[in-house]
């Protein structure tokens, strides 16, 4: 598809989960600046991925009794890898990622909480398809996708789902409850080191009295109770104010709730922010080989404050930086469980593959939507690759073969391919997506086509073949970069 | 600050370069370099263990009167007698398993281990006691352990139960397989028979080109290749069949397959098996049947019952060390979600078949008077009496047998603390 130092294939990597043979068609006509832009303005492009699932051509989806994205967690996962593998706006869909990691929340206490059904609402509801009108906090994160990063930071703090997730509900003026506010600072905004502990005590206090309550419909949702919020000042190590100051100072508790707003918007604005969320966007598109200049740090979070905590420019510019498109950002991550599973699907194929059959081999891999294993996110890079998690993806790289076994064979032969163990060899490189392979993997997979006998190019032979050369190449640590 | 929570050596690659490892010539090299039979098991209690629900100082007042809706009741903890400095104290009641190990001599609880300037941070606070090093920077303190060892070393030196690597057994050298499940850890084929072997084949001889000029694939190289030279002897641990039953649980499981590995003999010298849930901020429940903090003794209590009993019963209980660690215990006071905060000194359980059971270290007094030298931040969290490093001293010279300053960067033997 697309070969390793393709600049389409890099940008669809980074900026999508790869590409899939027709997205290669749309952007490989594009200069680089076109197809950026492409991807940064995906509002254009009509959100109708959803109405893809169940009809035919997609990629499948298998639940008990009728298909409940809203209600059935399993089933909300599948929508999910759904639409990374068929989504006409790629960015939103790794954007939506992005953010579930940053905000990390696992529905498991949610549910555990509630209730299996309200805790998927919670998590991956849409309003219009609730009876309620409830918006999960990962619909949240995929309508802000490219927004305003201020304006999220305030959405997870009245968020259902963080309320129960880092105890806000119970945070109230007689015990302030530390979890939240210690997080929005260590993990969401400034970072660690950057904050005291006065600063966590000062910020429970802020965030008393924003806790949930049941409505009318059933459903828990934010509410701010002046009875419960600590109305005396809050006194910060760092500047909250555009004049400097450090101070929430006392209020009514009528006008309580300002509080939380003043605090999210010193901490939005505190330029330690934009050189956290820069760090984590190098990581995240750029590399993970290599530590970000502090040039493009600066310009980073310059870019996220000169622009009021927009991040449609910031992305425009992380995806347009000379570091982005230089050769050592190619193939300079470890691309994440769900990366890889939407990439091979979208490189080997889906047709007649389930969802549901990518659920068990992420969990073995070491991720789970919906469910990360702390709300520091997920350890990434190396950590990735324990033992057991590698066998997975090597064994998803069967699973998908063995499954796409006939159409693997039927459009290599069609193509031509089929005629010699060279050519088909050559064909499944190209069709897979992989950082530059040494000789020696090469001449492995050479020696691998002609263990078992003479080539004769016959049907039989041509499944076996092309499902074990994709299982091979798929589970080559070369394809395991991004 | 400084730590990154990922910090990942850029340079380590595998010292494997042997080509074609066959099982049998592993299992040697796994018999001589395992001359001795001893295991340690590090066991992490992850999320930050109230040790003041585990260990209750039943006669302290402000326990009560700190605690007046989660205190477990005098009457109903599990007696143990008083530690040196006279102060009685008793287990959570559900940890009655435990009691039984106790009384056998084969349980000790190391005190208000901790150190100065104690992080309240899940992440920094695992990382510092993950390496030992005062920024949480570094590689794993058992990593640097399994660095130690002669090389090549086995690819199963080490075992770790969970699913991903842990701070505490990253090394230079030694890549530890993460293997969850015994029965899933297989190498599958779309194809099968001559096709499947010919696959596998491929596979192993391609991990063993390890990349050297590449360490970033190179790290996924050693990955694959530990992965593969280790499937048949997991394998067979995926065969075992335990004398006790294990509870349905991860915990229980993960210990069941430690077991599993020592009856087979198949020369791995450190597991790693974690269990959370023990941030406990609200609801915390320790009395309450299906409480919270009840279920979390639950599940501790019926897993190393189950393998203490296991490993008993086949002669196994002698060669192994079970040493425990979180990153913080947690504040005296409840708070208004009937739960704790992060806190700072904790307690370290060790579990084995030679150690000198019993309490060690002395109990804070809780009261909250701001000149209380044995609690810290203004009398809200309990002050470290013993540094953690001087525990994990104690393992590496008297059970590892290896040079503790050499593995922690300085001395940290403390005398007082021979449990093993």
């Amino acid at each position: 598809m697309a070969g390793s130092s393709s600049q389409i294939g890099h940008l669809l990597r980074r900026a999508g989960f790869g590409g899939r043979p027709d997205e290669y068609s749309t952007y490989g006509s594009m200069s680089t600046t076109q197809a950026v832009d492409a991807l940064v303005n995906f509002d254009t492009v009509p959100d109708t991925v959803d109405s893809l699932i169940g009809t035919s051509g997609y990629l499948g989806t298998t639940s008990n009794g009728a298909f409940s994205p809203n209600t059935v967690i399993n089933d909300a996962r599948q929508r999910w890898v759904f639409r990374m593998v068929h989504t006409n706006r790629p960015l939103q869909e790794k954007m939506t990622l992005f953010w579930h990691n940053h905000f990390a929340t696992a529905y498991s206490k949610v549910s555990g909480s509630t209730s299996a059904i309200d805790g998927t609402r919670y998590m991956a509801a849409k309003p219009g398809e609730d009876t309620a009108k409830v918006r999960g906090q990962v619909e949240m994160f995929r309508d802000y996708a490219l927004g305003n990063f201020r304006d999220i930071l305030m959405n997870v703090a009245k968020d259902t789902a963080m309320l129960y997730w880092l105890d806000g509900r119970t945070n109230t003026k007689a015990k302030p409850q530390e979890n939240f506010a210690r997080e929005i600072m260590e993990l969401f905004t400034v970072g660690v080191g950057n904050y005291t502990e006065p600063d966590v005590y000062a910020g429970a206090r802020v965030f008393t009295g924003w806790n949930l309550a049941r409505s009318a419909d059933a459903i828990q949702q934010f509410v701010y109770v002046p009875a419960q919020h600590d109305t005396e000042a809050k006194t910060f190590s760092f500047p909250l104010y555009a004049n400097g100051s450090k101070t929430i100072g006392a209020r009514a508790a009528s006008a309580g709730m300002q509080d939380g707003e003043d605090f999210i918007n010193g901490l939005a604005g505190n330029p330690l922010t934009g050189r956290y969320l820069a760090g984590k966007l190098w990581k995240f598109f750029v590399s993970e080989f290599r530590s970000a200049p502090e040039s493009w740090i600066s310009r980073i979070a310059n870019t996220y404050l000169a622009n009021r905590y927009e991040m449609r420019p910031v992305i425009r510019e992380v995806l347009t930086s000379a570091e982005f498109w230089e050769p050592a950002s190619y193939w300079a991550r470890y691309s994440w469980p769900i990366e890889f599973v939407v990439r091979s699907l979208k490189e080997v194929g889906w047709a007649g593959f389930s969802a549901a059959t990518t659920l068990a081999p992420l969990s073995n891999m070491g991720q789970i939507l919906f469910e990360p294993p702390d709300v520091a996110g997920w350890d990434a890079g190396q950590t990735w690759f324990a033992t057991g998690a590698t066998l997975a993806r090597m064994n998803f790289a069967s699973t998908l073969a063995a499954n796409q076994k006939f159409n693997l064979a039927t459009t290599a032969k069609n193509a031509g391919m089929g005629k010699s163990a060279d050519s088909l060899q050559a064909y499944f490189i190209e069709q897979l997506s992989t950082a530059p392979l040494d000789s020696s993997v090469t001449s492995e997979l050479a020696n691998y086509l002609r263990a078992t006998g003479a080539w004769t190019g016959s049907d039989a032979q041509l499944q076996a073949k092309s499902s074990g050369l994709v299982h091979l190449i798929a589970g080559l640590p070369e394809y395991q970069l991004c | 600050m400084l730590v990154t929570r990922r910090t990942f050596f850029k340079s380590g690659v595998a010292a494997f370069t042997v080509t074609f490892a066959a099982p049998d010539f592993l299992s040697d090299l796994a018999r001589a370099q395992g001359s001795s039979k001893r295991n340690l098991v590090v066991l992490n209690l992850s999320g930050g263990n109230d040790a003041l629900s585990m260990l209750i100082p039943y006669n302290d007042s402000s326990y009560y009167s700190r605690r007046p809706t989660i205190a477990i009741p005098a009457g109903q903890v599990i007696q143990i007698g008083t530690d040196s400095s006279n102060v009685a104290l008793g287990l959570h009641p559900r940890l009655t398993g435990m009691k039984q190990i106790f009384d056998a001599g084969r349980l000790a609880l190391i005190q208000r281990t901790g150190y100065e300037n104690q992080s309240r941070s899940h992440f920094l606070g695992t990382d510092i006691w993950s390496t030992g090093s005062a920024n949480g920077a570094g590689l794993g303190w058992v990593g640097r352990y399994l660095d130690s060892l002669p090389s090549p070393t086995d690819p199963l030196v080490g075992w770790n139960t969970s699913g991903s690597l842990p701070h505490v057994l990253q090394a230079n050298k030694v890549s530890v397989p993460a293997i969850s499940n015994p029965a899933t850890y297989s190498f599958n084929s779309p194809n099968a028979g001559a096709e499947a072997t010919a696959e596998r084949n491929a596979a192993v001889r391609i991990s063993s080109h390890v990349p050297v000029n590449r360490p970033e694939l190179a790290f996924v190289y050693s990955s694959s290749q530990a992965a593969l030279a280790t499937l048949d002897r997991v394998a067979t641990v995926a065969a075992y069949t335990p004398s006790t039953t294990y509870p349905n649980t991860g915990f229980g499981q993960a210990m069941r397959a430690v077991a599993g590995a020592m009856s087979k003999g198949i020369g791995t010298k450190v597991f790693y098996v974690t269990t959370g849930g023990f941030d406990t901020h609200s609801a915390q429940n320790p009395n309450a049947t299906n409480g919270a903090y009840y279920n979390l003794m639950a599940t501790l209590n019926d897993g190393l019952l189950a393998f203490y009993n296991d490993l008993k019963n086949q002669g196994l209980f002698e060669d192994t060390l079970i040493l425990t660690f979180s990153e913080f215990g947690r504040r005296i006071g409840e708070n208004g979600s009937a739960g704790t905060d992060h806190g700072a000194a904790t307690v370290m359980l060790a579990v084995g078949g030679r150690v000198s059971g019993g309490l060690y270290g002395t109990a804070a007094s809780l009261s909250n008077d701001p000149n209380n030298p044995t609690l810290e931040n203004g009398a809200a969290d309990v002050h470290f009496e013993t540094d953690f490093r001087s525990v994990y001293a104690q393992v590496i010279e008297n059970w590892l047998g290896a040079n503790s300053a050499g593995i922690l960067g300085a001395n940290y033997k403390k005398s007082g603390l021979e449990f093993i």
